[in-house]
């Protein structure tokens, strides 16, 4: 059981609770890895993706989940919503609570807004992803892979490359290293970082170079080059000289280091193709774990325990 | 109608009187202010243990009429400015239409006179439609009644535009009162930039956001010699730079707000209370301090609530789509005594000129005092009451208040503008 009704921050979770959800999420891999691919546990639930942001790649992911958990998943995609039409996020949780829905998922781009579903109904809330706050689940996944390639989390080094300022995968991700015992260095120009990493619990760097031989992870995150007012680096040409992964910065890194990605990548951005595509990049191992760490979180809100995860 | 309002302690900073005496009111008149005053046949107002002060002000109220009545209009905003133990508020031209030329002023002017509850005193705006373009035809306005100039909600953003515009009030030396906020730095900022802002993956707004255009507005006044009165001062920096332009002489007086003085940015964490979301924002507990000192110094002039009312679906949003602001018409002076007096931050005196007499003169209205001779514009204040802030104590439309949920220490019982009760025993007459 979990010691929290809601996984809409990461720190919502205690370590044990953490640990709790890698450990059930192992389980449910093995799972995903049978023939058929199904289990009965969540048969009669209700689990409404409300997406009210289009994300294609959660939302599957999620999606993906319910289904191996035999629940019943209905989805709320972003044109169909009901906030474009006037209706408050308010008014779409009294709706949802009047369907009795056991579990939203919520993406939204606004921070905060599952906080406030929660008040306004009694379904457990997953954060899908909050504006630039946060993205526990993805934390989660990012977690379970490291564990999976380099065999433990504590006193890891890992090294998040980028928009720092603008992600929600860093806002849970630092966080979520903390916790374990890992230690997060968020690295990017100062155009790219929040007023205060430090606040998240982060060390700063502003020179990817300087810090590569320290590294066992390296974080690449995703630029958004389609930004339309004031450009936070010059060109993406200095940007991807700078603070892009490429061959010769993954030969200065350890040996066993690894590369992460959320996807989608810019290849030739934020990581040349050839290190996209090597076997140090785990972009599709963290896909992999996402259906399962999801599973796991479902599973583990909605009242079961991790004995009976694989029955 | 002969008023006695026996054995109260008088404060008036401006007279330098803080004794216990009683005040006599003949016809809206006060014609004696003393020891044991006999007036045969007078409606008696016992005020032991009870502070008489002049009449509260508040030189930044949106009343939000006409335009947007659903969220308050004249009738209720004068009537929660009442109950607060105003006996008058100063409207910003935020409306819709906007305030911003002579028939608007006299609109505000009559509709007060016909269901005010306290004086008014409309400030019109800046520029025509608050464009922070072109100049609004302020001479219009104060020949309607227009008491002072401003663009609030906005800072006016091009600094050649406020150059004209200080350089056009000084004509008819008005004040120009100034919402300081730089866009380009502040962007679509919406709480402070720090740890919170950080925390919570909200953009930040950050305080030299305020401080640049504070610093900006002191130069033009300097260079004009317009007489500048600053909105809602949030930052130590900006304090700071008031502090310095006054200790130059320059004719610079700035306001803060309670919310601003009394809430800190972690009131925002982790619920994202939209309550709790203003503009300016809720700074640090450092900038907090700051403000609290310059209150005590004299940097500070004014208390003013830049009372915000909006209706409760409107701040059922999302964070960053909830509209900014707090009302606090009604709670300010409960948070003062509670927060300052009661802690013997401010003595009565200091509150007396912080939120009667300081604001008066920043905004170049007329005194209000308690002097023999003069109108009885009057607030009298329980300072020993508990008060609940719940949603049924609020007589404004609106209840969205950061403080709500709070108990707090005296409230003001009796309010006399021109020797009428506004408010007697408490209740909104
Ligand atoms: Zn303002």
């Amino acid at each position: 059981m979990l010691s929290t009704r809601h996984i809409i921050d990461i720190e919502d979770l205690t370590l044990a609770d953490l640990t709790l959800i890698l450990d059930t999420a192992e389980s449910f891999k093995e799972v995903n890895e049978r023939r058929i691919k199904k289990l009965p546990t969540l048969r009669g639930r209700t689990i409404v993706n409300l997406f009210l942001e289009p994300s294609t790649r959660t939302r599957t992911s999620f999606e993906l989940a319910a289904k191996r958990l035999s629940a019943d998943g209905i989805n709320f995609a972003a044109s169909a919503s009901a906030t474009v039409k006037g209706e408050s996020l308010v008014d779409t949780a009294e709706t949802l609570s009047a369907m009795a829905c056991d579990l939203v998922i919520l993406r939204h781009k606004y921070a905060g807004s599952p906080r406030m579903l929660a008040k306004h109904m009694d379904a457990h809330i997953i954060n899908g992803g909050d504006g630039m706050h946060q993205h526990p689940t993805q934390a989660l996944l990012d977690l379970f892979t490291m564990r999976e390639r380099l065999g433990h989390l504590e006193g890891l080094t890992v090294g998040i490359v980028g928009d720092i300022s603008h992600s929600r995968v860093a806002g849970s991700l630092v966080p979520a290293l903390k916790m374990v015992g890992a230690r997060p260095i968020v690295i990017g120009p100062p155009t790219l970082m929040p007023a205060r990493p430090d606040a998240l619990g982060a060390e700063v760097s502003y020179t990817l170079d300087d810090v590569l031989p320290e590294l066992d992870v390296a974080y690449m995150l995703r630029i958004q080059m389609e930004r339309a007012e004031g450009m936070p680096f010059p060109s993406v040409r200095e940007y991807s000289r700078l603070w892009g992964m490429n061959e010769a910065r993954l030969a200065r890194m350890r040996p066993d280091a690894i590369v992460m990605h959320p996807g989608p990548m810019n290849r030739g951005v934020e990581i040349s193709s050839a290190v996209a595509d090597s076997p140090r990049a785990v972009v599709l191992d963290q896909v992999n774990a996402g259906v399962a760490v999801r599973m796991a979180a479902m599973y583990l809100l909605l009242g079961g325990d991790a004995s009976d995860a694989t029955a | 109608m002969t008023l006695l309002l026996r054995g109260g302690r008088v404060v008036d900073p401006g007279l330098e009187l803080d004794e216990v005496c009683d005040v006599l009111i003949e016809d809206g008149i006060i014609t004696k202010v003393g020891k044991d005053v006999v007036a045969a046949g007078a409606t008696v107002v016992e005020c032991a243990e009870k502070i008489i002060m002049p009449g509260l002000v508040d030189v930044h109220t949106h009343l939000r009429e006409p335009g947007f009545e659903y969220k308050e209009d004249v009738e209720s905003g004068t009537r929660a400015a009442a109950h607060g133990g105003f006996s008058a508020v100063c409207a910003m031209p935020n409306t819709n239409p906007i305030c911003d030329e002579g028939s608007a002023v006299r609109f505000l002017v009559e509709r007060a006179a016909e269901r005010g509850h306290v004086r008014v005193h409309p400030i019109g705006a800046l520029t025509v439609g608050l464009k922070g373009e072109s100049l609004a035809e302020m001479g219009d306005m104060i020949a309607e009644g227009a008491v002072a100039f401003s663009d609030d909600g906005k800072g006016v953003q091009d600094a050649g535009t406020m150059r004209r515009v200080m350089d056009y009030a000084v004509t008819f030396g008005a004040t120009v009162v100034c919402h300081c906020e730089d866009e380009a730095l502040v962007g679509k900022g919406v709480v402070n930039e720090g740890v919170v802002s950080t925390r919570l993956g909200l953009t930040g707004w950050p305080s030299a956001g305020e401080d640049v255009a504070v610093a900006r507005d002191i130069a033009i006044a300097e260079l004009t010699g317009c007489r500048l009165h600053l909105a809602h001062i949030s930052t130590a920096g900006a304090l700071q730079a008031v502090r310095e332009a006054k200790e130059r002489g320059v004719a610079v007086t700035c306001e803060v707000t309670p919310h601003h003085l009394f809430l800190d940015e972690d009131a925002l964490t982790p619920e994202y209370d939209t309550a709790m979301k203003m503009n300016p924002p809720l700074r640090t507990s450092a900038d907090r301090a700051a403000l609290v000192a310059g209150l005590k110094d004299g940097t500070v002039d004014a208390i003013a609530t830049d009372h915000a009312p909006h209706a409760a679906h409107e701040k059922a949003l999302e964070f960053e789509l909830a509209p900014f602001g707090t009302t606090g018409l009604e709670t300010a002076l409960p948070l003062v005594i509670t927060n300052l007096v009661a802690k013997d931050t401010l003595t009565w005196s200091d509150v007396a000129r912080l939120m009667a007499t300081g604001p008066r003169s920043a905004l170049n209205l007329p005194p209000v005092t308690l002097a023999e001779g003069s109108v009885a514009d009057i607030t009298i204040i329980d300072p020993e009451c508990r008060v609940e802030i719940t949603p049924a104590f609020f007589e404004s439309k609106s209840g969205n208040s950061a403080f709500l949920g709070t108990t707090l220490l005296g409230k003001a019982t009796e309010v006399l503008v021109g020797g009428r009760f506004a408010l007697r025993n408490g209740k909104v007459v």
